[in-house]
């Protein structure tokens, strides 16, 4: 294949993202869309200006980044867990794999509903309701990661006398690592949505809650200026996350 | 007559290994409903004598709710076909525009190049903030939850029909090319076969996606729908019909996945 330059692309992406500015500029002037559901992008400035200046908006991140830490933190130490408790024995994965993996193509979301009624509208579903998301693709990925590793591995690491600790450490766990990685970073981006998502349908406080509220109240600046901000930082999120895989895979 | 002595050990041995290996088929299947059955009676025994009976029903009580309250009230039966309707409808606009826009995209080296990074840069937000959006525009009927799901749906159909029209092998298409196929022979003949199996993947995930987009704005939108009903039955403390609603709509759900998966199946056999 000959070397095709870069740049033409990279103009159609400048030009596709100056025009949909435009196009939201111009619609801002004329008023071609109601307003109501695309506000001129000079009051979303101003909003977004007068969000970031407020305690308010600092609570409902700080809510919000906790609840996922929280739900994140769960669902890595469950389903590594769950991952390595069920890779023990051969018969054992055959049996609960298919299980598992069957439970998660039903959406966890509907049983949000159910963690309402049991945790409550506070913080604590939301944090239930992430964790079980993202629990599945990292169990199902360190069960992929440690069925998968060869078995002559661990014969040799048996036969040369390592602890069964010691051969999780050093053998079964570096060799699955990277599949396992691989589900630490899809886990990660479903506990976010799944905890953001918890919050716009049924919460008293977070960011989701936060957005829709602002429609709810028919501010669709305020909406607007809050979508940019979790936009934005789910974009340097996905950034920084292959930047750290990217790292630790060439390691 | 050496021949028939040599054969009859030899099916001997593969009929015991065949049986062998059929009893340990059936036991992974028996001790898998074996668990799921022993799940279900410390589920009954414990919603009975330890849980709160306002917070968790036992499954005999679910399964004489999903008669008695849900099945029989034509108005849930109504609200669960809508949502299956609107299932449906996203799906099935979602691989239309999904397919028709990855084709666009994936024709040339330059619309890839430049267009396929913003649709992923699009696919990395989480699009259920975008929900109260949805509504606002859309209102709270059946249009919004079409449109969510269809704007679910629609994003892993693109990636997988763009990216399964990357990865034809470059000499099929050099090979197409020396021998004077047009460009709209080589999508036809070569590109397309190619991209099926790729296509199919974005099919089934395009269904997980879309049933998550239909569920989250049935969800969001407490005033009507199966999102009235969950609001009603969590907020009364009534678990029962709440667990037989949801059990039902995860049938549903698991039921669309199949068919889905299926389809794949039954496409998909000729690579192997």
């Amino acid at each position: 294949m000959k070397e095709t330059s870069q740049l033409p692309a990279r103009a159609i992406q400048f030009a596709f993202l100056a025009s949909l500015m435009g196009a939201w500029f111009v619609i801002g002037r004329t008023g071609a869309v109601s307003p109501l559901f695309v506000p001129p992008m000079e009051a979303v400035w101003r909003a977004f200006i007068g969000l970031v200046q407020t305690d308010q908006f600092w609570s409902a991140v700080a809510t919000t980044l906790r609840t996922i830490g929280e739900a994140y933190g769960i669902a890595v130490a469950v389903g590594i867990l769950t991952g390595y408790l069920v890779t023990r024995s051969r018969f054992l994965t055959q049996v609960l794999e298919p299980m598992v993996s069957g439970f998660f193509a039903i959406p966890i979301t509907l049983f949000f509903p159910l963690f309402i009624l049991l945790f409550g509208i506070g913080p604590a579903s939301k944090v239930a309701y992430g964790a079980a998301y993202g629990l599945f693709p990292i169990a199902l990925n360190t069960i992929a990661g440690l069925a998968g590793v060869n078995r002559h591995y661990l014969n040799a690491a048996r036969s040369m006398g390592l602890s069964s600790f010691g051969t999780f450490r050093h053998v079964l766990f570096p060799a699955a690592f990277p599949v396992i990685l691989m589900g630490l970073r899809i886990g990660f981006f479903i506990c976010f949505a799944s905890v953001l998502g918890g919050e716009t349908i049924s919460s008293v406080s977070g960011v989701g809650r936060n957005i829709a509220l602002a429609a709810e109240l028919m501010e669709p600046a305020r909406m607007y200026a809050w979508i940019v901000v979790v936009i934005a930082s789910a974009l340097m999120l996905n950034t920084l996350v292959s930047g750290i895989e990217n790292r630790m895979r060439g390691h | 007559m050496s021949l028939i002595q040599t054969e009859i050990p030899q099916t001997r041995a593969m009929a015991r290994q065949s049986r062998r290996q059929f009893s340990h088929a059936a036991q992974t299947v028996w001790t898998r409903r074996l668990l799921v059955f022993g799940a279900l009676v410390i589920w009954e025994f414990w919603a009975r004598l330890a849980g709160n009976s306002e917070l968790i029903a036992p499954p005999t009580s679910i399964a004489r709710a999903l008669f008695s309250d849900i099945l029989s009230d034509a108005a849930i039966r109504s609200a669960i076909m809508l949502t299956l309707f609107e299932v449906v409808s996203a799906y099935a606009l979602a691989v239309v525009v999904g397919l028709a826009l990855g084709l666009a995209i994936g024709s040339t080296s330059l619309s890839r190049r430049s267009l396929f990074p913003i649709i992923l840069l699009l696919y990395a937000i989480p699009q259920v903030i975008l929900l109260p959006l949805f509504t606002l525009g859309f209102g709270i009927g059946p249009a919004a939850k079409i449109a969510f799901g269809f704007s679910h749906g629609v994003f892993p159909i693109l990636v997988n029909v763009v990216a399964g029209m990357r990865n034809v092998n470059p000499l099929l298409l050099r090979a197409a090319r020396s021998m004077g196929a047009r460009p709209s022979d080589i999508i036809r003949n070569v590109t397309f076969p190619h991209m099926v199996a790729s296509f199919f993947t974005g099919l089934r995930l395009a269904m997980t996606m879309t049933l998550l987009g239909v569920i989250l704005a049935e969800l969001y939108v407490s005033t009507a729908g199966v999102g009235y009903f969950t609001r009603l039955f969590a907020e009364t403390f009534d678990p029962a019909p709440l667990f037989a609603l949801i059990g039902t709509l995860a049938i549903m759900a698991i039921g669309l996945n199949e068919i889905v998966r299926k389809i794949e199946r039954r496409f998909t056999r000729w690579k192997d």
